[in-house]
């Protein structure tokens, strides 16, 4: 499989990523750089976490208009798999791929840690067979607090749009158990086509037994897994 | 005659004779452009003026040394074509007038040293020192340190690994930020800041350059007087997204063959950039101040060459590769510009619009400059000094004392620090921040680890600074070990109060001696370091704080071991030699904030003996858990073992000792607590290695229970004494 | 020409900050007042309009619509001024 990672120049886990598809998953993976115009026919996009222009603005308000991100906006119509993580979660919203926003942390300072994840709604690329599980998966982030009006919300749990929830390590939802304050405790949520995808967690952090945790491997594993059926 | 008012050249941070000497070399009064150049290289911060004549008795060379101290930073060999290339710096000045920018910069400055040496930087880590708790500026202090280096660290993508923060009333008026950074290269591509081969241009690379820092080094070299505070213009500010791009841009031209040197402009900006460029390079350098890159309208020639504006680089092209440079730099929005030209007048040349403002031999601003050998008078010897009289806790009081020590901010989990440092960035972090006894990450394409770790007691150093700082190498190295590396070499960042004072430069002295002696006898060579003079306020100096940076090696990274217990059952042992005592120990300084004596006993041979049991004991997969003995002593420690990794508790007879609170309480070098599966085997090891092992029981339960001499003294659930640890730090800062 | 546009969160959204700073003015004896928090783009157009104000008043709102606020989350205000001096 063919995975185009998106490099902007404050990008800093698009190594990690490519390195997890490549070394990990022994899959075919590249950057392509915001400035370029061609995403040479990936059968997926990533979009990697960092900070994509310095985000001294809003996170991924300025990367939203890179050249690349047409190239994202016309792979995304027509269906083809984009997951953000984390920035590319922030890059998602602003550029209207996905709904919502991601403010400050309700705590007002980043967070680096693990947290637990509990993935459900409908099936997606990165979720699918994996609904139902509690994950524990890093987060790392000063703006992970995800907002969208009630409207947006409510169409989101209608639709089965939110697919990962933070909980605690036994599935419940608690209060302590969400990191950034964010509404409905949403982690990651996927567009009405449900092809595209946006988490603050960093599955690609916790692929790997050497880093003491692989819970991350099955969301890529289901990426891998879906391309397979196609 | 001097055209300078003595207030000038006072306010330059010159005295009248060095001022004289400047005057003798050029056979001129100085320009206004050269006073500065002059007061910058020639300040304490640059110039090493008070402590080159004692750096040299440091060991610098061993079998693996790549690179010793001089250049931009040490590198080691690490096997299979990688180096590694690690410094420690201060930022204990700007840090404390503005603690964000300040530790931000911090950061930036570290890691340009690095990335300059065509390394990648794979590891931060930071060692701080704060004022007492309640002291009114501490918290404030605290969360700005922390939010800059986070801030930092985070953006630019560089995992914040690991660390060390105390909190002492000595450093009421001045903080200590000492930042560290690693880095990774192949061993043919290593890079140095040498301005070498008439003819070749020399580019400046970065960020625009602004009023900012002017006089940052002067500054470092002054103590604090009321007022300091007022200071606040001359701290830069960062932007670690151009240092970010300036990482990519560097290792990329570094990746082709076009550079002869480089060297980041950090203290004193594009003059000591410059000069010691030069200087390495025994060569000349004219410089086109005119078309440095400016950030600000009317700029002088004065404020180019002293500006401390950051995320800057010089770079020495060769010629003829000039467009490529240009062509790779331009992809990362970075300015770049030819500003000058390497020669072999020995000159250091400055011209503005084609007339020249400064013009000095390259050997007066670097290698001639001043060097003093300062008196040096002992302080009162700790020895000396008596026991204190501590109340003496009756029957289980014990355990209401471990929960105090434990909640004292030194000793408290620091999860509220590395909470705000991205630790994972780069997916190489094996062992990160309260895991292990030092950090691990990965050696990138190897199976192997670098294990990392900081920190210094100054407490210890205050007793006696050259068993202090002999201390600080041990204990780091000791660190290193836990987890399963072999200690390889130092770093260091030499901070004390004002040389200017004997006492002072005395002890400044013996802790020279002591890592001296500490670093030869566990073969680990000092291979850069820092040394941050004038840390005192109002005649009121910090404890002598020589912070050791160690760095190790192993050579399967998934072996690394944690410090707390595994798993129920495992057999926990004592191992070590050392005799516990309370001098300078956490526990009386809870009753005593001065430090007390004397300070507890050390062997470094038996360091030595330690290390290399315990290395044979990882080589062979005994241990699955290994934690030093330090703060707090041993209660502290088995609680410690009990906090992380399964929840374990362990119910133990430990040594007896003089007095009750020593046996609980009391520090010394060299002990270490382990778990394992076969106690024979270690017991073995440790019998060819001369050391005394004692069996502490089985790690099981939920209850740290602690008997001397057959009676309880601690009895205490893990679930209680893990609340006040987990709590101590933030209820400190917040 | 010179414009300020100052972007703050919509009112009905908590704003973690501004109830932070709140909180430490009331410790320093500010009573508890409310505290919004906001940024402020000062932004010299030069000399691109003229004295035309409400063609002015036009590109700052369309710079804020496009970049500077997330209509999402945030509303914004404008400001123009033609003096040639210091902000408005």
């Amino acid at each position: 499989m063919r995975f185009a990672v998106v490099s902007f120049p404050g990008s800093n886990c698009d190594d990690d990523c490519v390195r997890v598809l490549t070394e990990v998953f022994g899959q075919t993976a590249f950057k392509v750089r915001h400035d370029e115009h061609d995403l040479r026919a990936p059968d997926a996009i990533l979009l990697p976490g960092g900070f994509s222009f310095g985000d001294y603005l809003r996170c991924g308000a300025i990367a939203r208009f890179s050249p690349i991100m047409a190239e994202v906006q016309a792979f995304a119509a027509r269906g083809g798999p984009v997951v953000g993580i984390c920035n590319g979660f922030q890059i998602l919203t602003e550029a209207g791929l996905l709904p919502g926003a991601l403010r400050r942390n309700a705590g007002l300072s980043f967070i680096c840690e693990d947290a637990y994840i509990g993935v459900e709604g409908r099936e997606t690329p990165l979720t699918r067979g994996v609904q139902g599980q509690v994950l524990r998966i890093p987060i790392a982030h000063n703006e992970g607090n995800y907002f969208a009006d009630t409207e947006t919300l409510t169409a989101l749990e209608a639709e089965g749009r939110v697919i990962f929830r933070y909980v605690a390590p036994d599935g419940r939802r608690t209060a302590e158990a969400n990191p950034n304050g964010a509404a409905n405790d949403i982690a990651g949520i996927c567009n009405a086509a449900g092809n595209v995808v946006g988490l603050m967690p960093h599955p690609e952090r916790c692929a790997e037994a050497l880093l003491g945790n692989t819970d991350g491997r099955r969301l890529f594993e289901s990426l891998l897994a879906g391309e397979a059926q196609r | 005659m001097s055209t300078y008012s003595p207030e000038v050249i006072k306010r330059h941070g010159l005295t009248q004779e060095e001022y004289a000497r400047i005057e003798r070399t050029l056979g001129r009064t100085p320009t206004w452009p050269e006073l500065g150049v002059f007061s910058v290289l020639w300040s304490e911060h640059c110039s090493y003026k008070s402590s080159r004549v004692h750096l040299r008795r440091l060991p610098t060379k061993g079998p693996h040394v790549v690179l010793g101290p001089g250049e931009n930073a040490g590198v080691i060999d690490a096997g299979d074509g990688w180096v590694v290339v690690f410094k420690m710096e201060s930022h204990n000045h700007p840090s404390y007038i503005e603690p964000k920018q300040g530790a931000a910069t911090g950061v930036g400055g570290i890691l340009r040293d690095v990335f300059t040496m065509g390394a990648r930087p794979i590891a931060l880590l930071d060692a701080l020192r704060f004022g007492r708790p309640d002291h009114p500026k501490t918290a404030h202090l605290v969360k700005g340190v922390v939010h800059g280096i986070g801030s930092y660290g985070n953006c630019v993508g560089v995992p914040t690994v690991g660390g060390d923060v105390a909190f002492d009333p000595s450093y009421d008026g001045n903080i200590l930020v000492n930042a560290m950074a690693v880095g990774v290269a192949r061993a043919d591509r290593i890079f140095l800041g040498r301005a070498e081969g008439v003819g070749n241009p020399v580019f400046y690379v970065g960020s625009k350059t602004g009023r900012d820092g002017i006089h940052g080094a002067t500054m470092a070299s002054e103590e604090f007087g009321a007022g300091s505070e007022e200071k606040r213009p001359n701290v830069q500010v960062g932007d670690p997204f151009i240092e970010k791009l300036l990482i990519e841009a560097c290792l990329e031209v570094m990746s082709e063959d076009l550079l002869v040197g480089i060297q980041d402009m950090g203290a004193a900006g594009l003059t000591s950039s410059s000069a010691e460029m030069a200087a390495r390079a025994g060569s000349g350098l004219i410089l086109h101040l005119d078309r440095v890159p400016m950030r600000e309208t009317g700029m002088t020639p004065y404020e180019l060459l002293l500006s401390e504006s950051q995320e800057r680089m010089l770079m020495v092209c060769e010629h003829g590769k000039e467009a490529r440079l240009i062509e790779l730099v331009s992809r990362w929005g970075l300015d770049v510009c030819e500003v000058g030209t390497v020669t072999d007048s020995g000159r250091y040349v400055g011209t503005w619009h084609g007339e020249t403002v400064v013009d000095i031999p390259v050997s007066a601003l670097v290698d001639d400059a001043p060097k003093y050998e300062r008196p040096l008078a002992p302080a009162r010897r700790a020895d000396n000094v008596h026991e204190p009289a501590i109340p003496v806790p009756e029957g289980e009081e014990y355990s209401a004392v471990l929960g105090d020590l434990l909640a004292r901010p030194t000793i408290a989990s620091k999860r509220w620090v590395y909470r705000q440092y991205d630790h994972m960035v780069r997916t190489g972090t094996v062992l990160g921040p309260g895991v292990g006894d030092a950090a691990v990450v990965r050696l990138p394409d190897t199976k192997k680890g670098v294990a990392l770790s900081v920190g210094c007691n100054g407490r210890q150093c205050a007793l006696d600074p050259r068993r202090g700082a002999a201390q600080a190498v041990a204990e780091a190295a000791l660190n290193v070990a836990c987890v399963g590396a072999r200690p390889m070499a130092i770093t260091d960042c030499l901070n004390f109060a004002s040389p200017e004072r004997s006492a002072v430069m005395w002890a400044f002295s013996e802790a020279i001696d002591g890592i001296a002696e500490a670093c030869e006898a566990l073969s680990t060579p000092v291979v850069s370091g820092n040394v941050s003079f004038y840390n005192e306020t109002e005649g009121r100096g910090i404890h002598p704080t020589p912070m050791i940076g160690m760095v190790g090696l192993m050579d399967d990274a998934s072996r690394a071991v944690p410090s707390a217990f595994p798993e129920a059952g495992l057999e926990v042992l004592l191992i070590g030699e050392g005799r516990p005592g309370l001098g300078g120990t956490e526990f009386l300084a809870m009753y005593d904030e001065t430090p007390l004596g004397p300070p507890s006993g050390f062997d470094l041979g038996a360091q030595r003996r330690l290390i290399d049991a315990l290395l044979e004991g990882h080589a062979g997969g005994l241990f699955r858990s290994a934690h030093d003995v330090a703060e707090g002593g041993l209660a502290v420690a088995l609680a410690e073992c009990g906090f992380g990794g399964a929840g374990l508790g362990l119910s133990a007879d430990i040594p007896a000792e003089d007095r009750l609170d020593v046996a609980l309480f009391g520090e010394c070098a060299g002990r270490v607590v382990v778990s394992t599966a076969n106690v024979a085997e270690v017991e073995s090891i440790c019998a060819r290695h001369y050391l005394k092992v004692v069996r502490l029981g089985r790690c099981r339960g939920d209850r740290l229970t602690l008997r001397v001499a057959g009676q309880v003294r601690v009895d205490a659930g893990l679930s209680t004494l893990k609340a006040r640890w987990s709590h101590g730090f933030e209820g400190a800062v917040e | 020409m010179k414009g300020r546009i100052t972007v703050q969160l919509r009112p009905a959204i908590l704003d973690a900050e501004g109830k932070a700073i709140a909180r430490a003015l009331g410790s320093l004896g500010f009573g508890e007042p409310a505290v919004r928090v906001g940024r402020v783009f000062e932004v010299d157009l030069g000399a691109d309009f003229g004295g035309d104000a409400e063609a002015a008043r036009a590109r700052l709102t369309e710079m804020a619509q496009k970049l500077l606020a997330n209509p999402v989350m945030e509303t914004f205000t404008i400001d123009v001024s033609t003096g040639t001096g210091g902000a408005p």
